[in-house]
C-alpha cells in the first residue's frame, strides 16, 4: 500500500532569522511502522514534524506522503492523510465543546451531518471519551485533553498519525493509558518525544536527530544499547534497559 | 488576584446554566437573540428623565429568568460586579443638573437624580437581559445565531475564540503574576515598569499561541468558516415568542403604561 509511505529526501529548512533547523534529512517510513524521533531540545524534531503535513514548506528537498509529493495542490489530501497531534492540547482544542472540536475536521471535509455525528462518536469511543462530549475543553484534566486531542484527529480517519511529545505533562496512569491506546492503533505512527521508555514500548524503529542532522536510524533496541551514540545525541539509556 | 480566578469560575456557572432544560432553553437561539436585541434597543431609546415608563419592561428579564430557573442571587451578583461602570457614568448628573422636577413628600427631586436613577435602571435592564440570554442559550449558540442572522462570520468566530481562550490567557497571566510575587520582596519588583514587561510578555506569548492554534486549525482543514454540527429549527413557538415580546416592547414604548394604568384607576374610582 504505497499511499501510506512517508518519504523525506534531503530536507533542509532555515527559519527567517537564518537559523538552520534541518540540514539534509532523509528517511523512508513504511505502512504500519511505528517510528520514534528522539534528540535533544532544539535538535529539529518539531520542525521536522511541521513539514510532514505542510505546516512548513520545504526550502530544499522533498517530502512525499503516499503517492503525492507535498505541494500547495496536494495539501488538502495530505492533511487528511496525516493526522497531527500537537504538543499542547490547548492549542488543538479550540471549539466550545469537545463534540464540536472532534466534529471540526469532518465538517471541514464537507461530510454530511449524520456521517460527522457517527465519526465523532466512534472517535470519542476509541479514546474512551464518550462522556466528555458536552464538556468545554478547558474543564478537562491533562489526560482527558490529550485523549480528546487525539480523537479530533481520528475523526478525520487519517492513515498516518504524527504526535509531538504525547506523554508530556501526564501523570503515570494517564501516560500508561495513552501508551495502551496508541498501541492499539494500526496507523503508521511517527512520534517525537523525550520519553524513551515509551519508545521502548511503542516503536520498533528510532531516528536520532542532532543539530538538524540524522545521527542514527535503526532498530530501537540497538540504538538504546549504544551508549556512545546516546551520549552524542544528549540522550540517556531508558530506565527499563539499565 | 484570586478574584479574577473566581469571577472566571462564574463564567463556568453561566455554561452550566445554559445546559438547562426548560421551555426557554428549548427556544431557537435566534428567537431569543432577536427578542433580547429588540429589548435592549427599546430600553435605550427612552428619554433621560423617564423612569416610571421603563418599569413595565422589567417583566421581560424577570419572566425569562423565572421560567428558565436562573437563580436570582446569581444575576444580582453579576449585576453588582458590573455596576461601578454605570455608577461612574451617572455619578455627576445629580451635581450638574439641579433643575427641580418633582416634589415628593416635601423634598425637591432634581432632574439630575431622576436621570441618575434612569441610567441605573437602564443598565440593570440591559445587562440582566444579556446575562439571561447567555444563561439560557450558551455562548456558542448565541454566536451561531449571530452568524445565521447575517453578522459577518469573522466577528462570530472572534467572539467564540475570545470565550474559549479567556481562561487560558488568564491562567497564563496568573502564573506570571505568581512568579513575580514569589521573587519580589516588599515594594521592589512590583513597579509599573515590571508590569509593562509582563504585559509585553503576555502579548508575545498570546501571538505565539495564536500562531499555533491557527496551524492546528489548518491541519484540520479550516477554510475560514467555523462549522457546528447542529440544526437550528424555527418553530411556531419561536415565532410566537418573538412576536409576543416585540408587541409588548412596542406597547411599553408608545404608551406610558404605569401612567395609563393610574389614570384608568382614577377614572374607575371616583
Amino acid at each position: 500500500m504505497s499511499h501510506h509511505i512517508v518519504e523525506v529526501q534531503d530536507l533542509r529548512f532555515a527559519y527567517p532569522d537564518g537559523h538552520e533547523a534541518l540540514s539534509g534529512i532523509s528517511f523512508r517510513i513504511h505502512h504500519g511502522e511505528s517510528v520514534a524521533i528522539v534528540g535533544a531540545n532544539g535538535a529539529g524534531k518539531s520542525t521536522l514534524l511541521l513539514h510532514l503535513n505542510g505546516c512548513l514548506v520545504p526550502k530544499q528537498g522533498m517530502v512525499r506522503i503516499g503517492d503525492f509529493p507535498l505541494t500547495e495542490k496536494t495539501l488538502p489530501d495530505v492533511r487528511r492523510t496525516v493526522g497531527m497531534v500537537f504538543q499542547d492540547p490547548d492549542d488543538q482544542l479550540f471549539m466550545p465543546t469537545v463534540y464540536d472540536d472532534v466534529a471540526f475536521g469532518p465538517l471541514n471535509l464537507g461530510l454530511p451531518f449524520d456521517e460527522v455525528d457517527a465519526r465523532v462518536r466512534s472517535a470519542l469511543a476509541t479514546v474512551g471519551g464518550e462522556h466528555l462530549a458536552k464538556r468545554p475543553p478547558y474543564r478537562l484534566s491533562g489526560g482527558e485533553k490529550r485523549a480528546v486531542a487525539i480523537a479530533t484527529v481520528l475523526s478525520m480517519s487519517p492513515n498516518i498519525l504524527v504526535l509531538d511529545e504525547p506523554t508530556s505533562n501526564l501523570d503515570p496512569r494517564a501516560r500508561r493509558n495513552l501508551i495502551t491506546l496508541l498501541h492499539g492503533f494500526e496507523h503508521t505512527k511517527i512520534i517525537a518525544t523525550h520519553d524513551l521508555d515509551m519508545v521502548m514500548d511503542l516503536c520498533d524503529r528510532t531516528i536520532v536527530m542532532h543539530q538538524g542532522h540524522i545521527l542514527a536510524d535503526g532498530p530501537t533496541r540497538e540504538i538504546f544499547d549504544d551508549d556512545r551514540l546516546l551520549d552524542e545525541g544528549h540522550l540517556e539509556r531508558p530506565l527499563s534497559l539499565r | 488576584m484570586p478574584k479574577i480566578d473566581t469571577s472566571l469560575f462564574e463564567i463556568g456557572t453561566l455554561d452550566r446554566l445554559a445546559a438547562g432544560n426548560t421551555v426557554v432553553h428549548a427556544l431557537d437561539p435566534r428567537a431569543k437573540l432577536v427578542a433580547t436585541l429588540a429589548f435592549i434597543l427599546t430600553v435605550v431609546s427612552f428619554g433621560r428623565y423617564e423612569v416610571a415608563a421603563l418599569l413595565p419592561l422589567l417583566v421581560f428579564p424577570l419572566a425569562l429568568s423565572i421560567q428558565a430557573q436562573i437563580p436570582g442571587p446569581y444575576l444580582l451578583r453579576k449585576l453588582l460586579i458590573a455596576s461601578p461602570f454605570a455608577v461612574m457614568v451617572g455619578m455627576f448628573n445629580p451635581l450638574l443638573d439641579q433643575t427641580v422636577l418633582l416634589h415628593v413628600v416635601g423634598t425637591n427631586v432634581t432632574g439630575g437624580w431622576v436621570s441618575f436613577v434612569a441610567i441605573l435602571l437602564r443598565f440593570a435592564l440591559t445587562v440582566t437581559a444579556a446575562l439571561v440570554l447567555i444563561a439560557t442559550t450558551g455562548f456558542a449558540q448565541v454566536c451561531m445565531a449571530l452568524t445565521r442572522l447575517g453578522t459577518p462570520r469573522i466577528f462570530a468566530t472572534q467572539l467564540l475564540f475570545l470565550y474559549r481562550y479567556i481562561f487560558v490567557l488568564t491562567e497564563e497571566g496568573l502564573r506570571m503574576s505568581r512568579a513575580r510575587a514569589l521573587r519580589s520582596f516588599g515594594h521592589r519588583g512590583t513597579g509599573l515598569k515590571i508590569y509593562g514587561f509582563m504585559l509585553g510578555q503576555l502579548l508575545l506569548r498570546t501571538m505565539d499561541r495564536a500562531g499555533r492554534i491557527h496551524r492546528a486549525m489548518l491541519c484540520r482543514g479550516f477554510d475560514g468558516e467555523v462549522r457546528l454540527n447542529r440544526h437550528l429549527r424555527w418553530r411556531r413557538k419561536d415565532m410566537l415568542f418573538v412576536c409576543g415580546w416585540l408587541g409588548f416592547f412596542a406597547l411599553a414604548r408608545v404608551f406610558n403604561l404605569p401612567q395609563e394604568l393610574g389614570q384608568m384607576l382614577l377614572k374607575v374610582i371616583p
